[in-house]
């Protein structure tokens, strides 16, 4: 199926409406503020952190557990990635020839995400929020290749947990919720080759953020550390394997979700307005 | 293929770690195409007539539909991936296939990572059918003809083939989950499918082959969704899983 001609046949206004019909928008922007201002955040002047007075046309929706915000806070997550790797495709010197078939790859991708959800999204979506990539000069992203490559990867890391954080949300929208599948396994490849570049498992190793990551970026990995499936312990697995299983393969055979409230406080920390 | 007559016992005890903490059978929809069974009801925990549990019909066993049909169905592709990777990494030659020790430490993973999957699938179904008519997917019994364990391209490929197969699978399953909670165990898992995939294509031919054009849709930037009915045929096709079996409860 071309998913852009099925999107296009979602030119009735009120199916986007039907995707706000469950519960509503709360004007929770105070929780992005208190969520910045966490510890590991302590680092960044307060002064980058989102403004709790930001309209409603140019901010990230306050998390409303709709099928509509669920869309609506992937697309910003998108938008985000996709200037990320624009602009570092653009910076001179940056990436290093033998990497850019990579970075460009990814880059093509996030923009197919950020066109799709607008389609999708029509009217309801949110526009594009001016990003500040360097924290307010807090991060070398676009001169440091290392740093640029860490950022990467916490973007990915953070959209597959948030992808898979928001499905439930999409439950009553079997096509959108495809759809959202379909993105959210495309950015765990993105993750996986990032993390094997900075010389990391392709996968998330308890709730370790790596080497050579901010610890601004430790908020991206916490609650990775569940080794707890429905009552099921990955770290004590019953029965005997050759070879025997590893103490931290529980932690990496899952990925955790993580919520719309978490998601939009990582990526706040890369929002001027 | 061998006609193999598979003998299942029904499970009538709770798993080790006890019903209550499995995803119980009453989220599920017991009847996976929506129509009603005359005289059940949607809350009806154990429905002794024909609820698509997943359980053996006519001889063979059949995966059930509604959520514990996806849940088998997963189960089976999990099985089959754990049975390929424990051979990968126990062939006598592995290391001389795979001197990189960062090429062995990623398929060591993954064998790690499809084992507790599979495990987790069986306990999870074990909990969720117990107390049911419904039974669990036995072992399944794996032959790879001439497949050379100790030919790196050949595990590669395949191990690419699998793990993408996963993908889209789960993917495609989705939609057909009715239970919340389900939904979320697929998605952790589907992810870390996607991460093997692409670090298994990225060994294998490098380049934008983690998640190249021909399994990443160029213009969308979407990977594939499919139906179950669709991966269990192109599964069918490899001719690896011995166990007949059926799926006729299932999309």
């Amino acid at each position: 199926m071309n998913i852009l001609k099925f999107l296009e046949s979602f030119t009735n206004e009120g199916v986007l409406e039907s995707l706000n019909s469950k519960g509503s928008r709360r004007d929770s922007f105070a929780q992005f503020g208190k969520a910045g201002a966490t510890a590991a955040m302590a680092a960044v002047p307060f002064g980058m952190l989102f403004s709790q007075k930001a309209s409603a046309a140019t901010s990230m929706a306050a998390a409303a557990d709709t099928p509509l915000s669920a869309l609506q806070l992937a697309l910003t997550l998108e938008y985000l990635e996709d200037e990320f790797y624009d602009m570092g495709l653009a910076a001179n010197g940056l990436i290093p020839a033998g990497d850019r078939d990579v970075i460009a790859q990814i880059s093509k991708h996030e923009q197919s995400h950020v066109t799709l959800l607008k389609n999708a999204l029509r009217t309801d979506a949110p526009a594009k929020p001016t990003f500040d990539f360097t924290v307010g000069g807090a991060f070398d992203t676009f001169t440091n290749y290392q740093t640029f490559l860490a950022v990467a990867q916490a973007f990915e890391d953070t959209g597959v947990r948030a992808y898979k954080g928001q499905a439930g949300n999409l439950i009553t929208e079997k096509a959108f919720l495809t759809t959202a599948l379909q993105i959210h396994s495309v950015e765990a490849r993105h993750a996986s080759q990032i993390r094997r570049m900075r010389g990391l498992k392709g996968w998330i190793v308890g709730n370790q953020r790596g080497d050579g990551m901010p610890e601004q970026t430790q908020a991206v990995y916490n609650g990775e550390e569940n080794v707890n499936q429905a009552g099921f312990m990955t770290n004590n697995v019953p029965g005997s394997f050759t070879p025997r299983l590893t103490a931290t393969g529980g932690t990496e055979s899952f990925d955790e979700p993580i919520t719309g409230a978490t998601a939009t406080s990582i990526a706040s920390l890369f929002i001027v307005r | 293929m061998k006609n193999t007559a598979v003998n299942v016992k029904p499970v009538t005890t709770p798993g080790p770690n006890g019903r209550r903490n499995f995803l119980k059978m009453s989220g599920l929809a017991l009847a996976g195409t929506g129509l009603l069974i005359a005289g059940c009801s949607d809350d009806d925990l154990e429905t002794p007539t024909d609820n698509q549990l997943p359980g053996v019909r006519n001889g063979k066993f059949d995966l059930g539909g509604g959520d514990a049909g996806i849940l088998t169905y997963a189960y089976a592709l999990e099985q089959l991936e754990a049975d390929f990777y424990t051979r990968v990494v126990n062939n006598s030659n592995f290391n001389g296939t795979f001197p990189d020790e960062v090429e062995r430490a990623i398929l060591v993973d993954l064998y790690n990572h499809e084992v507790i999957h599979r495990e987790f699938f069986k306990a999870a179904l074990t909990g969720a059918l117990a107390g049911t008519s419904g039974t669990v997917l036995p072992a399944l019994e794996f032959n790879y003809g001439g497949l050379n364990f100790a030919n790196r391209t050949t595990v590669l490929q395949t191990a690419m083939a699998l793990e993408d197969t996963g993908v889209r699978a789960y993917n495609g399953a989705g939609q057909y989950i009715t239970n919340a909670d389900y939904l979320v165990i697929a998605g952790k898992i589907v992810s870390v499918e996607a991460r093997h995939a692409s670090a298994i294509r990225d060994i294998l031919n490098g380049g934008a082959s983690f998640a190249g054009d021909d399994a990443v849709d160029p213009v969308t930037g979407l990977d594939k969704a499919e139906d179950p009915s669709a991966i269990i045929r192109q599964v069918a096709a490899l001719n690896i899983i011995q166990t007949p079996f059926t799926a006729q409860f299932l999309q």
